[in-house]
């Protein structure tokens, strides 16, 4: 251990009956689907489809949902982590990186563990922890000082704690761990700070690295040419080494397909963000999804969503495995909404395109080739691209449901930005931006979308709205839309009964009909949702979990009510 | 006084020029001159290798890089943070990407208190509140100077339809009776929306409720562009600019 960590143990075996052993061998993870009383990774399974075979919640009782209990966390800010629950224990961060152990149908803590962090860190988007992963009695999260900590999951107390990566940099780990076989896999955070991004897996009783892919491949290596020198000119930057801070973060929790033997990633915007022209060429494999052999970290595929991106189109989308029917036949496909605005199907054995479509506005682009590479149509200096720089959408996690054959994702609609690069120098630890950008609003210095929200909408629909959409991934047409005056950065979850719950920035917590998008049921719980909702099962309850502001509601039904 | 000491000095890279509405050059230029030219100087070369008319900075590149050297300073050097409202940052930030062309002399500024009588004179009061006085129909004004650069309050007063905040649009809801409301929008949701009515009552409607629901883009307040010389809206400018609240 090379961190000096702290730990408290709140309350051990505070209620009787609940064993604090979790005993999830990775057999379990492999079927997460066949238990759905328990929330055992990130996305709810490999296939990341953050869909439940639960059913005892229904459209018809749906109506009689209420809260059954709360747990509010002490710091404020953005509280953007999905839980884990096993064997009805709930695991799960709060800001900046506490892990909390709660007994999932009451919330009464069993243990808190507070990871120490230095003050000055550098993350440019807030003190984020999207989760944890577990693998038979160890937790695994990521820390914003670059490190990876093993927890047990019955005490609380970290067992072991590895560097990932230099803090001071500007690398962080703000995704969920992916547990494969007996390694952790995680990707690193700090695409505004120059960083050449990667992903790792670390043996997971020991914590030594087993593995290491870079995002940004270096001399010798297969997609280095796509890192061109840039030519000197008079007024600006030229970086002759720019692969060596061209970004490639991974900053959001990937998948898996045991039978391919395959980890997928996406992978963040390349650095500078919006100054393109000190990284000539098409900067692999940013705005990419990677498919890498689990065992080796070996380059299987990749495809590239936004070629020399240049309006910060990180591709950091969860990667949904679903199978399929297309033009007649079984497909093992890839379902993919970018934050650059387009709806894409991938073969995810080989990495071929597919189909590839606009789900909001788009005008970075004009068509795709016949290879799926976009044709770009950067718009003249001062005019507007749309979708603006937060996209279409973004990390948020979207659900697909084997029952419907639906893709459901949170998008930001009618939303531009008027996108400007200029020269900066990489230094270690200041940011690597190189923009200036301005929202699309009809009113200068009105507000327009950002990452952060207060109670009023003040941008309102002049700047952006929301809606969840359910996509056809045959078509990629529109089954139906949900719209929200607001934008949403909210999670979706879809369940056996055809429900689908989701948040938004108003603090509202819905659930719809996943066939039609008729509302069935909503709870004002006044702060804006940014997480994804999950569900579960203790002592034969279904319970439906979210995070609005500070704090994570749970809901069932009520009990007089069968 | 303090003293806007601006250490900058050519390097950096090029930035593709905003829009600065004369009107903030101008205010820009006073602050300058109170705060910053005694270390500056009137032409921008007071301190040694820093020549704030070359156009470009040591420190800074873009104006979001210049505001933040303007109100937190640069560390190790004579260049201090200076506690100014953002639209008086803008200004001086409008003012130093200009101070090649602007012509000081021919700008004249406007005086607070003809303004203030002009505000009186013009019944600004019926719609708008500063202080205790005033209706609340329209937004209040009374930190209006903190939140308004000069440029942004001449657009307003001359063509009010391209300053308004959409929050701040005006909304006409029918009630299922027939009832109809009309006011200024303070809030939205995709259920509700929260507004202050013609009669200055709170009021937030379930939009289930309604028959009609209309959202303007156009102000209720008219143009002073056929109304006010030059000179008047110089004055009346002024006035809102030492609005702060304070």
């Amino acid at each position: 251990m090379t961190r000096r960590t702290t730990w408290l143990v709140v309350a051990l075996s505070v209620v009787a009956g609940y064993r604090l052993q979790a005993d999830v061998g990775y057999e379990r993870l492999l079927n997460a689907a066949r238990e759905p009383r328990n929330w055992l990774l990130y996305s709810g399974g490999y296939s990341s489809n953050r869909y439940s075979a639960l059913s005892q919640v229904t459209p018809a009782n749906v109506k009689n949902l209420e809260l059954k209990w709360m747990y509010q966390a002490a710091v404020a800010g953005a509280w953007q982590t999905s839980p884990l629950v096993v064997d009805g224990i709930m695991y799960l961060t709060q800001r900046s990186n506490d892990v909390v152990a709660l007994d999932a149908k009451t919330g009464r803590a069993f243990w808190i563990y507070r990871y120490p962090l230095a003050p000055d860190l550098l993350v440019c988007c807030g003190a984020n922890n999207r989760g944890l992963a577990i693998l038979g009695n160890t937790l695994f999260m990521g820390t914003l000082d670059a490190h990876l900590v093993a927890i047990d999951a019955a005490s609380g107390h970290p067992l072991w704690n590895v560097k990932v990566a230099d803090s001071k940099a500007g690398y962080s780990l703000t995704l969920a761990p992916l547990v494969v076989k007996d390694t952790v896999i995680v990707g690193v955070g700090g695409g505004e700070y120059g960083i050449r991004g990667f992903v790792a897996a670390y043996d997971a009783r020991t914590g030594k690295e087993t593995w290491r892919f870079s995002t940004i491949p270096g001399p010798g290596e297969a997609g280095f040419e796509s890192w061109a020198p840039c030519q000197p000119a008079s007024g600006t930057y030229c970086d002759s080494e720019a692969w060596k801070h061209g970004g490639g973060s991974v900053w959001v929790t990937g998948s898996f397909d045991p039978d391919l033997n395959l980890t997928y990633w996406g992978v963040g915007n390349a650095g500078p963000d919006w100054n393109a022209d000190q990284r000539p060429g098409d900067n692999l494999y940013t705005d990419s999804v990677v498919a890498l052999d689990a065992d080796t970290g070996r380059l299987k595929w990749h495809y590239q969503f936004t070629p020399h991106d240049r309006y910060d189109y990180d591709s950091v989308q969860v990667p949904i495995l679903a199978d399929i029917t297309w033009n007649g036949g079984p497909l093992k496909a890839m379902l993919w909404a970018n934050r650059n605005g387009n709806f894409y199907v991938l073969e995810r054995a080989t990495g071929r395109f597919l189909a590839g479509q606009p789900f909001v506005k788009v005008n970075w682009m004009s068509k795709f080739d016949e290879h799926g590479r976009p044709i770009q149509t950067p718009q003249p200096p001062g005019m507007p691209t749309w979708p603006g720089n937060q996209g279409g959408t973004n990390w948020y996690s979207p659900s697909f449901s084997p029952r419907t054959g639906l893709f459901y994702v949170s998008a930001w609609e009618n939303y531009a930005t008027v996108f400007g690069g200029t020269a900066v120098q990489y230094q270690e630890g200041r940011n690597f931006g190189g923009g200036v950008n301005r929202p699309h609003v009809p009113v200068p210095g009105a507000p327009a979308p950002g990452l952060r929200r207060g109670p009023i909408n003040n941008w309102t629909e002049a700047a952006a709205t929301g809606a969840v959409l359910a996509l056809d991934p045959a078509t990629g047409q529109q089954k139906w839309r949900f719209p929200m005056t607001d934008v949403t950065d909210s999670g979706i979850l879809t369940t056996a009964s055809d429900l689908l719950f989701t948040g938004g920035r108003e603090g509202y917590f819905h659930a719809l009909d996943a066939r039609t998008g008729a509302l069935l049921w909503k709870a004002s719980l006044g702060s804006q949702i940014v997480s994804g909702p999950i569900t579960y099962e203790v002592d034969g309850k279904q319970y439906v979990a979210t995070i609005s502001g500070l704090s994570l509601c749970v809901f069932g039904l009520r009990d007089s009510i069968p | 006084m303090v003293t806007l000491l601006l250490f900058f000095a050519a390097v950096a890279g090029t930035v593709q020029a905003p829009e600065y509405a004369p009107a903030d050059i101008a205010y820009g230029a006073q602050l300058y001159s109170a705060q910053c030219s005694t270390c500056h100087g009137p032409n921008g070369d007071g301190v040694g290798g820093v020549d704030l008319r070359s156009g470009s900075f040591r420190s800074a590149s873009t104006d979001q890089d210049l505001a933040r050297v303007i109100t937190t300073g640069v560390p190790g050097t004579g260049m201090v943070g200076f506690k100014l409202d953002p639209p008086e940052v803008a200004e001086v930030v409008a003012y130093l990407r200009n101070m090649n062309t602007f012509d000081a002399g021919a700008v004249k500024p406007g005086d607070g208190a003809r303004g203030r009588m002009l505000f009186e004179k013009n019944q600004c009061a019926r719609c708008h509140r500063v202080g205790a006085e005033g209706a609340r129909v329209a937004p209040d004004l009374s930190e209006i100077g903190t939140i308004r650069s000069a440029g942004s309050l001449q657009r307003s007063l001359l063509d009010p339809n391209s300053q308004m905040m959409p929050i701040n649009r005006p909304v006409r809801a029918v009630m299922r009776d027939g009832t109809v409301i009309n006011g200024r929008r303070l809030n939205e949701d995709t259920y509700t929306v929260q507004l202050i009515d013609d009669h200055e009552r709170l009021r937030s409607l379930n939009k289930a409720d309604l028959r009609e629901y209309t959202i303007l883009t156009t102000s209720p307040m008219p143009s002073y562009k056929d109304t006010l010389s030059s000179g008047e809206l110089a004055d009346l400018v002024a006035y809102l600019l030492s609005l702060k609240g304070r």
